[in-house]
This record gives structure tokens, C-alpha cells and sequence, in this order.
């Protein structure tokens, strides 16, 4: 009678009892009862194969000849009107209730930009930092290309400092420019030379005076474009590259220009990267793409500057898991080690049969 | 054996000298650590941080670095 009780009651009982530590191996005690179905192996295996060829008859079955489009499109419908019946009664009792399911929403590639491909950027390994020469680069041909049009306004020079230029040469980069401060004693406004804490120069005086200039287009600040397009990098150096003539049927109006990777593929911004209109310091090539690939590393770095830190803040983050994660095991180990080791037996005293 | 009684004795015996080992372990730790994270992160990212080109535009601007 006792070799027929279930495990749990069989463990129950020895915890009520005094356990006796004695050499009689565990197995006894978890000895699957013989009225469970799956006993043996071969029993569960046809019950399995069984079941799977059920399925397999009833569902074809069910989805062919019971449940066909005929049947369930006017229960579709009657769902849907009663839905929309719904929605239209609560609209009137002045709840705005947004079902699900209801709007079907077309998706256009040109209305939302060709996609841009995923080019290898060499910064985008879990451990690579920015390239600063390319940085440099690309701050050049922001000051001499798109900072005609563009403005960066939250990048200061003295952020440039230690990333892509000396104190020295970044002072000098402000003193080119001029910036209005004051008051002074008289009270007066006056203008001054750049310093490190002046933010790149703008280009226009407000949104007003750039949308005028620009046909109504108002060129954005490029200080946080990246992070504030998608695709990144990957959409910047697309779009810098990506001008082509229109396809047919496609008209575009004048002054604008035709872009795929532009959601709507017009866009005011003529095309402004070409081969050898940047001359570079350090003798790299300066075709048309590698142009592009800079500046876009560089409009990057300006939406992610903690970037190199970050990277390596992580890679040390990682690693130092890893070593916590050794002593905690061992530590879970070493503390269960007199749990895992003991051993529980149940020795039943006798029972006077009844 | 003698030596990892002694090191017990003088290190982790007394709750005193178990803290000013913690602390002195977590300072030494802390610095070797990252002295070996710091020098993979720059062998893996070599020619390509600012400390790297920096030389290039650093002439005849003496004492002007602050970075």
C-alpha cells in the first residue's frame, strides 16, 4: 500500500518523520505509480503520433470544407458593422473610442523615402570609436558646404576640442566669426570675435529669414540630425548622394528636386556634394562619396558625442559581468553544496494491517 | 598552508584589517582593471581617437593644450 503513494505524499511523510540517514539509494522514493499513461516510453510516443494525425485531419478537415471564406465573410461583416455601430454610438455619447483592426493604412515607399542600404560604417562595431580624422574631415565640409545653409546650433567650438581639433586651431575656427554681446557699461550691444563657447555660426538670423531665402524650405539644424532621421548615417550619406532625375510621371516643381531616400522624393536642397569641392589637408581623396561618407561621420558624432564612451564603458561593463557572474555561480554553488550533497530517506516503520 | 594562515591572519582576521582590505583591493583592482581595459580599447581602436592624430596639428602650439 505504502510503495503505491505518490511522491509528494511520500516526501510529506518523511518530513513528519525523524529522517534516518542510512546508504538505501533515493531512487525508491520517485518511482513513477504504474497507472500514469505515459510509463513507457513507447505508450507516450504512439499517443503523440496519434494526436498529430488527428490534428493534422481535423484541421484540414475544418479549414477546407467548415470554416471556408464563403461561410466567414459575412461573420466578418456582421462583426465589423456591429464594430462600427459601436464606435459610431460612443462617438455620439461624446466617447472617442478607437477600435483596432478597423483602418487599413497604405504603405508608399515613395511617400516615406526609399529605405537607405546598411553600408559597413567602420564605426559601427561593438568596440570601434569614431574615426577623428574622418571627423576632421567632415568638419571641414560642414563649414564649407553646409554650413551655407544649415545651422548647427546646439555644437560648439569648444566641443571640437580634443575631438577633431586643438584649443588653438578651435579658438582660431571662432575668431574667424564674429558674434553679437552685451550689454556692455553703456549699455550698449557690440560685436565681438568668436570664442570657444560660441556655437556655430548661423547662417540665418531665424526660421523666417532661411524659409525665405530657401523657396519656403527651411533647412534644418544639423546638431542633432542623425538621431533625428532614420537610418542615421546611413540616410544622410543616401541622401547626399542620392539625387537622380525623376522617373516618369513623376513631376517635380520648380525649384525643387527629386530625391528617393526623401519621404516624397521633392526636396528643396539642391544637390551640394560633388567630386573635389572640399580640398582636404591631409591628402585624402576627395571624390564625391568619401566627401559624403565624412561629413556624415561627422554629423554622427555631433547627435552621439558620448559615443566613444559609451562603447567602452559597455565593453568594461561587460566584462567586469562576466567576472561577477563567475563568483556568483561559484558562490550559489558553494552555498548549495550541503543542500545538493545531503540525502533524505524515508524508511517506513511498520504498519499494522488492518 | 603557513601562508594562507598568515595571509588570513593579517588580512581577513580582524573586521578592521577585513575593511582596509576591501577598500585596498577595490583601489588596486579598480586601477589595474582599467589600466588593461583602457590599453585593449586603444590596441582595438588604434589610428583612429583623437590622441592618435593629435601629434599631426599639435606643432609649434606649445603649452596650449589643456586636453
Amino acid at each position: 500500500m505504502l510503495s503505491r503513494l505518490s511522491t509528494t505524499t511520500a516526501l510529506r511523510a518523511a518530513s513528519s518523520l525523524r529522517p534516518t540517514l542510512t546508504s538505501t539509494p533515493i531512487r525508491s522514493l520517485t518511482t513513477t505509480p504504474a497507472s500514469s499513461p505515459f510509463a513507457d516510453r513507447r505508450a507516450a510516443v504512439t499517443w503523440l503520433a496519434k494526436a498529430a494525425a488527428g490534428s493534422l485531419v481535423a484541421g484540414y478537415t475544418l479549414s477546407e470544407y467548415v470554416f471556408t471564406d464563403e461561410r466567414l465573410a459575412p461573420v466578418n461583416e456582421a462583426v465589423y458593422n456591429v464594430a462600427q455601430a459601436v464606435s459610431k454610438k460612443a462617438k455620439e455619447m461624446g466617447l472617442e473610442v478607437k477600435l483596432p483592426f478597423l483602418e487599413a493604412h497604405a504603405f508608399s515607399m515613395p511617400d516615406h523615402g526609399l529605405h537607405p542600404p546598411h553600408y559597413p560604417w567602420d564605426h559601427y562595431g561593438w568596440n570601434k570609436t569614431f574615426d577623428h580624422a574622418s571627423l576632421r574631415r567632415g568638419f571641414q565640409v560642414y563649414k564649407e558646404v553646409c554650413s551655407a545653409c544649415h545651422s548647427m546650433d546646439y555644437i560648439h567650438y569648444r566641443n571640437l576640442v580634443g575631438v577633431t581639433h586643438t584649443e588653438a586651431e578651435a579658438k582660431a575656427l571662432a575668431a574667424e566669426y564674429e558674434y553679437k554681446d552685451g550689454p556692455n557699461d553703456v549699455g550698449e550691444y557690440f560685436m565681438r570675435p568668436g570664442k570657444l563657447t560660441d556655437a556655430m555660426p548661423r547662417p540665418y538670423p531665424n526660421e523666417e529669414a532661411a524659409r525665405a531665402a530657401n523657396g519656403g524650405a527651411y533647412p534644418p539644424d544639423l546638431s542633432c540630425i542623425s538621431r533625428a532621421r532614420h537610418g542615421d548615417e546611413n540616410y544622410i550619406f543616401s541622401l547626399l548622394l542620392g539625387y537622380c532625375d525623376p522617373p516618369a510621371g513623376i513631376n517635380i516643381r520648380e525649384g525643387l528636386h527629386y530625391n528617393p531616400y526623401f519621404p516624397g522624393g521633392a526636396i528643396a536642397m539642391a544637390r551640394s556634394i560633388f567630386d573635389e569641392c572640399v580640398e582636404y589637408e591631409d591628402g585624402t581623396e576627395n571624390n564625391a562619396s568619401q566627401i559624403a561618407k565624412d561629413v556624415s561621420t561627422f554629423l554622427g558624432w555631433a547627435s552621439y558625442p558620448e559615443h566613444d564612451e559609451r562603447k567602452k564603458m559597455g565593453m568594461k561593463f561587460l566584462v567586469m559581468s562576466g567576472i561577477l557572474m563567475g563568483f556568483t555561480v561559484w558562490w550559489k554553488r558553494f552555498r548549495w553544496s550541503y543542500i545538493k550533497s545531503r540525502k533524505i530517506v524515508y524508511k517506513p516503520s511498520k504498519v499494522e494491517q488492518i | 598552508m603557513a601562508l594562507t594562515t598568515s595571509v588570513y591572519n593579517l588580512f581577513f582576521r580582524r573586521s578592521s584589517s577585513f575593511m582596509f582590505t576591501v577598500f585596498a583591493g577595490a583601489f588596486v583592482f579598480e586601477a589595474a582593471f582599467d589600466t588593461v581595459a583602457d590599453g585593449a580599447w586603444d590596441y582595438m581602436n588604434r589610428g583612429r581617437q583623437w590622441k592618435d592624430i593629435r601629434h599631426k596639428y599639435i606643432n609649434a602650439a606649445p603649452a596650449e593644450e589643456s586636453e
